[in-house]
Order: C-alpha cells, then structure tokens, then sequence
C-alpha cells in the first residue's frame, strides 16, 4: 500500500535531523527555492491535496485566495487536534518532526510568508519539547531563519501552546487564541486569508496538510494527483479507535473500502461481537451503520453516504452498545466546548442533553425524539461556527439509524412518569 | 492581598516569550501558563503580576483565564491526573477504570488529595484514541490503560 506520510513512521530516530536527512528530509527546500513561489502553489492545487483537519477544502486554492500585495502574511499550523476520535497529528509530530517543519517551510515560501505559528493544544507540551528541538536543529542547518539556503527567502517559525478548548481547532477560533484572547469563533468573512491573524492574510492548515506539501514538491503533483479517486486525490491518515483488535494510525489511499480499513487493517471487532455502527471522520460527522461498510472511504462518497470524512478517525462500535450512550457521552463533550457566544449551540447543546439523560433515566416520554429533532434543526447551521452543527450530526445519525435503542429506554417508563 | 512577584528565572522566560510575537497580547497564554506551572493554579495576585506585564486590568487576564480549562483558580495537586471520557475512551471501558482511580486515590473525581499530592480530574479527549483507555499526568500520556497499570503508574509516583 502506498506510504507518503507513514513511509518511515517507525523508523528508530526519525524525529532526528540526521536520519530525517538520510531519508531525503529537507531536499525538497532547493527544489521549490529554484522555482517561483506561485509555482509551488500550482503544484499544490494540481495534486489535488485538500485540508486534512475536517473540512477538507483545496489546499492550494486556500493559498492562492491570500490577500495580494498585503504584507507581512503569516502561517498557522493547525496543531489543535481535539476532535474525538483523532490522533494521527500526534503520531506525526512525535515521531517525524521535521516532515511537518519542511512542509511549513515550503508553504511559507509559497505563499511569501516569513513568520510561522504552530498551534499546538496546550495538552501537547511533550511534542512541544520535540518541536522546538527538531526546529533548534533546523534553524542550525539553515533551513529556517534569514536567507535559507542562500535564497534570499527568510521565515522564521514558533510554537505555541493553547490551554485546552477544543473550539480553538476552528480557525478563526485558533487566530484568536493565539492573538491572546478567549478562543471565540470569529464572523467570516473576512476569512483568514484576506484577515487573520493580526488582521494580516493568514494561511492555516493542520499538520497532516502541510506534511504532505514536502511529497507534491519532490515527486511532483502528477503523481500525488495519481492516487486516489477524481475528487480525493492522495492518502489520508485514519485513526482507528473504539472496538476493534489492532487500533491505530494507518494510511490509506483514499478511496480505500471501510470494510478494508475496519477488517483488514486494523483487525476486525473483538471478542466475536458484530460491527453496529462506525463515525468515519471524527465525532463531529453523522455515524452509520453496519450495512454502509462497503462505502469507500474518500470525500465524495462519505458526502453520498449523509456523512464526512471529517479530520479522518473512524470510530468503530460493536453491538454490545446501545448508542443512546454513546450519543449522550458526545453531547455531553459539546456542551462542555460550546464557548457560549452563540445561543442555539450554547442552551441547545444543554438542552440535548438534559433531554437525552432524562431518556436513559427511563423518564422520557414517547415525544422526546421529535422534541430532539426540533432543538436540533434550530442548531444547524445556525451558529457563527460549526460546533453546534457538530453536535447535531451525531444526534441526528443516531435517531435515524438505531431509533430502536432510543425505543429501549421507553418500554420501562413507569406507567405513572407518563 | 500579598503580592506576586516573577522570579529572576521567569522574567528571562517572560522575554524570551514577548520576543516570539509582534504584538505583546499573544504573550497572554504562555504567561498565564508560566504561571500555572510553577504555582499549580492562577491566583488573582498572579493575574495582577500578569496584568502588568501585559498592559492590561486584571479583569481582562481573568476573562481570558477562564475561558481555557488547563488554568486553575483552585490549586491543584502536584500530579494532575487527566482521564479521558470520551467516546473511543467510553467504548473502551474508561468509566469503571475511572472510578477505581477515584476510589485507589480515596476521593471523588474533580477533588485533591488531602496531602495534595493528586488531583482527579474527567477530561474530554487528548488525542492518544488509538491507546484508548488512556490518562494524562501532568505532561505524560499513558495509554492502554488496565487497573492492573494504573496502579503500578500511581504507586511510581513520588
């Protein structure tokens, strides 16, 4: 199976420059220097390569929508990752450092940036320690800091930690973070590219993006663009978690069979249970049961399928779980999250779950679920960011694919409750 | 109200810290972080001390404060243990191990230990899924969790 962002993952010492250096790190850097930035920039749109934090837009297309001529832009790393289910960014950091430094790097001189932020969530401090190493040797090399590679070309990069609020992986959420504020979602537009942060053009792309950009440089876009299906071109890494034998990071060709990735890879459901349902992009998407495993997984038939391939956890549950459960363990986390600027997420996150607890308390009552359906289509879409159309996914799959779990909790309310 | 002073160490820190950022606000969660580190909360006193390093009330550093879950008004213990209830976690078993943390350590989740030396707290996810269930003390992640390896981790500990 091909390997771009997994190749050497377990390599001993690939998170040093000298076997990063070994294994073709940081070549790409005098092959983009001896082109023109918006070179770089076509290459990335013609790979195809879209975000891979959960929104999945055009890589390249984000970049080239920068404000012109507007001076000093900066770059932000999305090193956030807090969406449940997600994982595979750690991994990235923690094992392959530099891979994420040289694809900020070739970003940066794509996109004319000389100042870089990588936003990690405050829980990161160990990788954080692995970063700012990994950069302490990269800026001795020469590949960061003035005139890199006698290049005239100077870009100078950072880490930064947040504290632990999931909101802060929305982007504009992030900028503010990192401009010192509470980590409120701002109205867009003006989207990041045109004001972000400091007001200035920000380009912000999570780790896996930004990995990938050392790979389009070196092997060039053809042949990223060659993988995949017509609209999701190259790998993508997927954490698999829950119920299964062998979970773990794996990368996969997009358009890879689900059935594949929960079977093949990552081993199948243990102790002799059956698959009940999966999330296959992260808690935030729609879950879907058993039956869809044959969809393949990439963007455009997870979106055929009512769901998204999100920031790429699969999350798999076996039939020992009634998914009320899970359902309420998910609303509760976003009503933990919900910042509180915007009212339908803030009381209807906390009105799910009232609700939802009062179901497993075997205190509902039969018009609960309506009930649920109408908070809930009075969340989505309706708020200044996606975190209360978050919540609703799962709240929404679960009533529409296992409304007899919910029927469970029914049959014992005592006649009297009613 | 006794006052809060940045140590010779810190204050190097603190400038190192302002050197990152063109502009001084973006200092805001790594001083408040500073501060929670070495006193294992954020004190009004120290929200103060930050205010005016930052140029701005202190009311203004509380607001920012609150709105991030790893900064503690209260003081927690000298081993903060974070442990992960959300959904790859739940599946895996977390809340029973979570309640055996709880009663091994003889307080309720979200307390400290009398001696000062633990604080439990349920934490929404920290991205080591795959490991699921999973802890975090203090800086370090501990995935694969059974009782069996909760108890060796606590009771290593000093």
């Amino acid at each position: 199976m091909t390997q771009i962002l997994f190749k050497n993952i377990n390599m001993k010492d690939l998170h040093t420059m000298k076997v990063y250096e070994e294994q073709g790190g940081y070549r790409s850097l005098k092959k983009a220097f001896a082109q023109k930035p918006e070179e770089i920039v076509e290459a990335v749109k013609a790979s195809g390569l879209r975000g891979r934090g959960g929104a999945g837009f055009p890589a390249g297309l984000k970049w080239s929508f920068l404000a012109k001529d507007v001076f000093p832009r900066y770059l932000c790393c999305n090193a956030d990752e807090s969406e449940p289910g997600t994982c595979k960014d750690r991994e990235l950091m923690l094992k392959n450092p530099h891979m994420l430094i040289e694809g900020m790097i070739l970003c940066a001189y794509a996109c004319r940036i000389e100042t870089g932020y990588n936003y990690l969530r405050g829980e990161f401090h160990d990788l954080n320690v692995i970063m700012e190493k990994a950069m302490e040797d990269a800026y001795a090399k020469g590949y960061l800091g003035k005139n890199i590679l006698g290049s005239g070309f100077n870009f100078d990069l950072y880490t930064h930690l947040g504290a632990g609020a999931y909101i802060c992986g929305e982007e504009s959420a992030l900028l503010n973070s990192l401009e010192g504020e509470r980590g409120e979602p701002r109205m867009k537009p003006p989207f990041p590219a045109v004001e972000g942060l400091y007001a200035k053009p920000t380009v912000v792309n999570n780790v896996e993006t930004l990995c990938v950009v050392p790979y389009i440089v070196n092997e060039g876009a053809e042949k990223y663009a060659s993988l995949g299906t017509e609209k999701s071109k190259g790998t993508k890494l997927v954490s698999v978690s829950g119920h299964v034998k062998k979970p773990g990071n794996y990368e996969v060709v997009l358009g890879t069979p689900i059935r594949e990735i929960i079977y093949d890879l990552a081993g199948g459901i243990p102790n002799d249970n059956k698959l009940k349902a999966f999330i296959p992009g992260g808690s935030s998407v729609p879950m879907l049961p058993a039956d869809q495993v044959d969809v393949l997984y990439d963007y455009e038939s997870l979106a055929a399928a009512g769901t998204m391939l999100g920031s790429g956890a699969m999350i798999v549950i076996d039939d020992s779980v009634n998914i009320v459960e899970t359902t309420l363990r998910l609303i509760s986390f976003y009503m933990h999250e919900s910042c509180g600027k915007c009212t339908p997420c803030r009381e209807g996150t906390r009105w799910l779950y009232q609700i939802v607890e009062k179901i497993m308390q075997n205190k509902g009552q039969l018009d609960y679920i309506e009930k649920m359906e109408d908070i809930c289509d009075n969340m989505n879409m309706k708020a200044f960011c996606p975190l209360a159309d978050a919540c609703v996914s799962p709240v929404v799959s679960s009533i529409k694919y296992f409304r007899s779990d919910y029927e469970e909790y029914f049959k014992n309310v005592p006649v009297s409750s009613v | 109200m006794s006052g809060f002073t940045f140590s010779a160490e810190q204050e190097k820190e603190i400038e190192h810290i302002f050197a990152k950022y063109p502009f001084k606000k973006s200092a805001m969660l790594p001083l408040l972080t500073l501060v929670q580190r070495a006193e294992r909360r954020v004190s009004p006193e120290a929200m103060v001390a930050i205010s005016k390093k930052m140029d701005c009330s202190p009311a203004y550093v509380q607001s920012v404060m609150s709105f991030y879950t790893m900064y503690h008004a209260e003081k927690v213990g000298n081993y903060l243990i974070l442990f992960c209830i959300n959904i790859s976690c739940q599946l895996n078993g977390c809340d029973k191990l979570l309640e055996y943390t709880a009663k091994k350590l003889g307080i309720k989740v979200g307390e400290t230990t009398p001696d000062e030396k633990f604080t439990l707290h349920r934490e929404e996810c920290l991205a080591l899924c795959t490991e699921a269930p999973m802890m975090r003390i203090n800086d370090t992640y501990y995935g694969d969790l059974t009782e069996q390896r909760i108890g060796q981790i606590l009771d290593s500990l000093d």
